[in-house]
């Protein structure tokens, strides 16, 4: 089985290129986060409590308020170009994710399998997945000018994996050639991807909750609890699928479904900590901070088992540190 | 004594408990991912204890090492197990019960609720509950009539959700007793077997090299087959990347084995044979160079005994092919004479200053570096010993000593002081065979599958109610007009019920002229 090594090249290329669209695109929705929209407290709850009537999404923060304390004289005022780069950064997004789309099926097809072989792929396959969520999301709810916190850890991510766990473009070892590689490990990253969302905006709801200042500029605690509980409710039955999916393939792989192999016990782990979540937002007493807490604690188990099980503790799974 | 019991039960079977039990499983499972597992690897736990005095041997003790059999694991799974029973016996009985009942009846005051929506229409009241009605379909619905000609109708979907929750949770139950069906009658063996035409039979535990058998398995009824092994391909790509393994193997079963019929089939990684109700699958492979062992007296003994490999990449391997010297019965004098080459085997040999090195894991070029020694293996000792190794005490005892030193090429051989010629003749190629059995593990699966499906929906699915009420009234300008008030709650904590509550409200309350009638839209509360 050759490799491609032209279009593998040209995959490198688009990942880099991805990355620095993503980074550009996180300066702009910075901008956007820190000068878009100065509201003074009391005018915003009035504005809030006037919005969240609409029932349908709540478009809490989309109409500019001057901030008196901001204002210049000449041009649009700061607000006002700071809220049109929170724009570009999304169309910026958008043009990244097809980049990362790209550097990915190049490296499919030069490859002639599916991109997500070794751990600089799944984690490219995943950063993809959770930009792609995340662009979904600000479909429904207009708070682009928090992507500054969601491309962070994903340019963290795809640093990581393009300077440290990156491989050459090869065929894979006899234990992965199986159609579960295909099934398995995109479910995995799918769940895992996706949780990387509501993950980063349950921070998000505990920093609206405290006292910090940014606090003001965030969007209110109920709709970031809202955004964070849809994202998880979808990934988690994907995660748990990829979860039964290993098993399967673990059952003609390694001779035994469940062998409690460092990588199947911390996704046990993490599947509980889901499981507790869910469940705290039924038990009065644990809706809110707790919930927020736990599902940070379910995302940080995720990136756990990524990255430090696969790159310290070897276990079963063959590709850990390829 | 009866209420302690019964407040020890309703603590139990609370969420709360259930909740708290679960995040008590999820950390008393992280010892094992963070430890060493003696069921994973036994050599290291020894080597972890041995490093860590006092402390390694007190986790030893605790079960940290072995965490999922641990009484202290055993112990939170079975609290859950009968917190999860107590959960689900009340919920099922309500379950059964809600499947028929109506939906509730319209409050009086609808702008009470979490969701509302208030406006008038010239239509009169039937228009208006018709139009309800078709809009609701797919909505379990109950229609009342109320006092001053007024008509409601209460409405409620959603239900598939509570299906889902139990679906999911009888799943977990019926998992794990899967799981504990499979933990007694399950078992499990490894074998090395040359990849020169040799044999193996599933007769006994005797057959295995290592074998772990179930809490109700003694060995003695094992599913009958037999395997033989013919030909090992491995191929590797030109960085030393494995590429493809495959074992070509003959099997009998059931008849066959009255018949002596032999079935082919090729064995690979991520396909095992599946045959008589077990799997047996191909785990690895390796090396065994073959020694042949010319006494002074010209009797000769050859052996061919696998290598384990020592690295994983390149294949180099290392071990001890141990010999008896035939003819001889005085034990005292055997001891003396007793042979073992031990040393190194590379398939593509390269040297490393003097040393043994291999830069490839195919059959290039192989070599070995052996050391020659004689006298007392200690294998009489009564002692296991390894197959890979010698017993170095007797070499430090100064019983088993060093007598030749050598690199060979096949073909090539060795002299001893006393006439004895040690020759390595080449080599063979053996497969790592695991047979495995669990007679449960289709249900663990059936039960998961469920687990998800149930779940999914539970999640995926709000159970909410609508309340319609049409009062008739008359207009500012003296027409008839009716009242139309809605009313809506999602019962579960759900996210967005609002945006299907509003389109409902746009679908049934159309023309918004804010001038002649004036709607109020408030969604209070707290939404989740
Ligand atoms: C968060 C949890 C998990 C992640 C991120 C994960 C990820 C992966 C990845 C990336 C591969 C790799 C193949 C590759 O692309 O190099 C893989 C293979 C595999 N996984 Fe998982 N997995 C997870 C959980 C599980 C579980 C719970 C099981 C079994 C019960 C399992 C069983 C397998 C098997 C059998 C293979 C292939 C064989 C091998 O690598 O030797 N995985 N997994």
């Amino acid at each position: 089985m050759p490799v491609n090594e032209t279009l593998s090249t040209y995959s490198d290329w688009c990942y880099g290129a991805a990355v620095g669209v993503y980074v550009l695109a996180m300066l702009f929705s910075l901008i956007d986060q820190a000068f878009g929209r100065r509201v003074p407290k009391a005018v915003r709850r009035a504005r809030e409590r006037e919005l969240v009537g609409a029932g349908g999404p709540v478009l809490t923060e989309d109409v500019p308020v001057t901030d008196d304390t901001d204002v210049r004289t000449d041009g649009p005022e700061p607000g006002e170009r700071a809220r049109r780069l929170g724009r570009m950064s999304v169309a910026l997004t958008v043009l990244g994710a097809t980049l990362h789309l790209v550097a990915l099926v190049m490296r499919g097809v030069a490859t002639e399998r599916v991109p997500w072989g070794n751990m600089y792929e799944f984690g490219a396959t995943l950063c993809l997945v959770a930009v792609i969520t995340w662009l979904v999301v600000l479909r429904r709810f207009p708070i682009q000018h928090l992507s500054v916190w969601v491309l962070l850890p994903v340019i963290a991510l795809m640093f990581l994996g393009g300077v440290v766990l990156y491989s050459d473009a090869a065929p894979v070892q006899p234990a992965l050639q199986s159609y579960w590689l295909v099934i398995h490990v995109f479910s995995i990253a799918l769940g895992s991807g996706m949780v990387l969302v509501p993950g980063v905006v349950s921070v998000l709801y505990l920093v609206k909750n405290s006292r910090l200042r940014v606090a003001d500029r965030l969007p209110s605690a109920d709709v970031l609890d809202r955004v964070a509980y849809r994202t998880t409710v979808l990934a988690f039955p994907i995660f748990t699928a990829g979860v039964i999916f290993g098993a399967i393939w673990a059952e003609s792989a390694w001779g035994r479904f469940w062998d409690w192999d460092p990588k199947e016990t911390v996704s046990f782990v993490a599947w509980i900590v889901y499981a507790a979540y869910l469940h705290a937002r039924a038990v009065a007493g644990w809706r809110g901070k707790p919930a927020a807490m736990i599902n940070i604690a379910g995302m940080a188990t995720m990136i756990f088992n990524l990255f430090f099980i696969n790159l310290v503790v070897a276990g079963l799974h063959s590709y850990a540190g390829g | 004594m009866i209420a302690f019991l019964r407040n020890t039960w309703r603590g139990l079977t609370s969420m709360r408990t259930a909740l708290f039990l679960l995040f008590l499983l999820a950390l008393a499972a992280m010892p094992g991912a963070l430890l060493p597992q003696v069921d994973l690897n036994p050599v290291k736990v020894e080597e972890f204890v041995a490093a860590n005095g006092w402390w390694g041997r007190l986790l030893n003790s605790l079960g940290f090492f072995d965490v999922y059999a641990s009484v202290w694991f055993s112990a939170i799974y079975v609290l859950l197990f009968v917190s999860l029973v107590g959960c689900l016996t009340p919920r099922t009985f309500e379950y059964l019960r809600s499947l028929r009942a109506r939906p509730v009846i319209t409050p009086r005051n609808l702008s009470r609720l979490p969701h509302h929506r208030e406006g008038t229409t010239d239509g009169d009241v039937d228009e208006v509950m018709r139009a309800a009605r078709e809009r609701l379909r797919g909505w379990r619905i109950e229609e009342r009539e109320e006092a001053d000609g007024a008509r409601s109708i209460s409405a409620e979907r959603g239900y598939l959700r509570e299906t889902g929750n139990l679906v999911f949770h009888f799943a977990m139950l019926g998992l794990i007793i899967a799981l504990a069906i499979g933990k007694m009658f399950n078992y499990e063996g490894q074998v090395v077997v040359m990849a020169d035409g040799s044999e193996f039979c599933n007769s006994g535990t005797f057959a295995y090299d290592s074998f772990s058998p179930g809490l109700r398995v003694d060995g003695t009824e094992l599913n009958e087959f037999c395997v033989r092994v013919n030909d090992f391909n491995a191929h590797y790509l030109p960085t030393g990347q494995a590429d493809f393994f495959r074992a070509d193997i003959e099997y009998q079963v059931g008849e066959d084995l009255a018949t002596n019929t032999w079935r082919p089939y090729p064995l690979e990684v991520n396909d095992p044979l599946r045959i008589a109700g077990d799997r047996i699958y191909l785990l690895g492979n390796g090396y065994a160079p073959t020694f042949t062992v010319t006494f002074p007296d010209g009797q000769q003994r050859t052996l061919t005994t696998q290598w384990r490999p020592a690295d994983q990449i390149t294949l180099l391997s290392e071990g001890a092919t141990k010999f008896d010297p035939p003819g001889v019965t005085d034990p005292a004098q055997r001891r003396e004479q007793q042979i073992a080459v031990t040393g190194l085997f590379a398939p593509t040999a390269t040297l490393q200053g003097k040393l043994l090195a291999s830069s490839f894991p195919d059959l290039r070029d192989p070599a070995v570096a052996i050391d020659v020694m004689r006298g007392d293996l200690g294998t009489n000792a009564g002692r296991g010993q390894s197959i890979f190794e010698i017993d170095q005490s007797m070499v430090d005892s100064g019983r088993l000593e060093r007598v030749a030193r050598a690199n060979l090429r096949p073909g090539e051989d060795v002299r001893l002081d006393d006439g004895t010629v040690v020759s390595f003749d080449g080599v063979e190629r053996f497969a790592y065979l695991q047979v495995s059995h669990d007679p449960a593990q289709t249900w663990v699966l059936v039960f998961s599958v469920f687990m998800t499906l149930g779940l999914s929906t539970s999640l995926l699915i709000k159970r909410r109610r609508v309340w319609v009420r049409a009062t008739p009234g008359a207009g500012d300008d003296g027409d008839r007009r009716t009242v139309v008030l809605l009313g809506g709650l999602a019962r579960t904590d759900q996210a967005g019920y609002g945006e299907e509550f509003g389109r409902i409200a746009d679908d049934l309350l159309p023309e918004r002229e804010p001038e002649d009638a004036p709607q109020q839209d408030v969604t209070a509360g707290r939404e989740v």
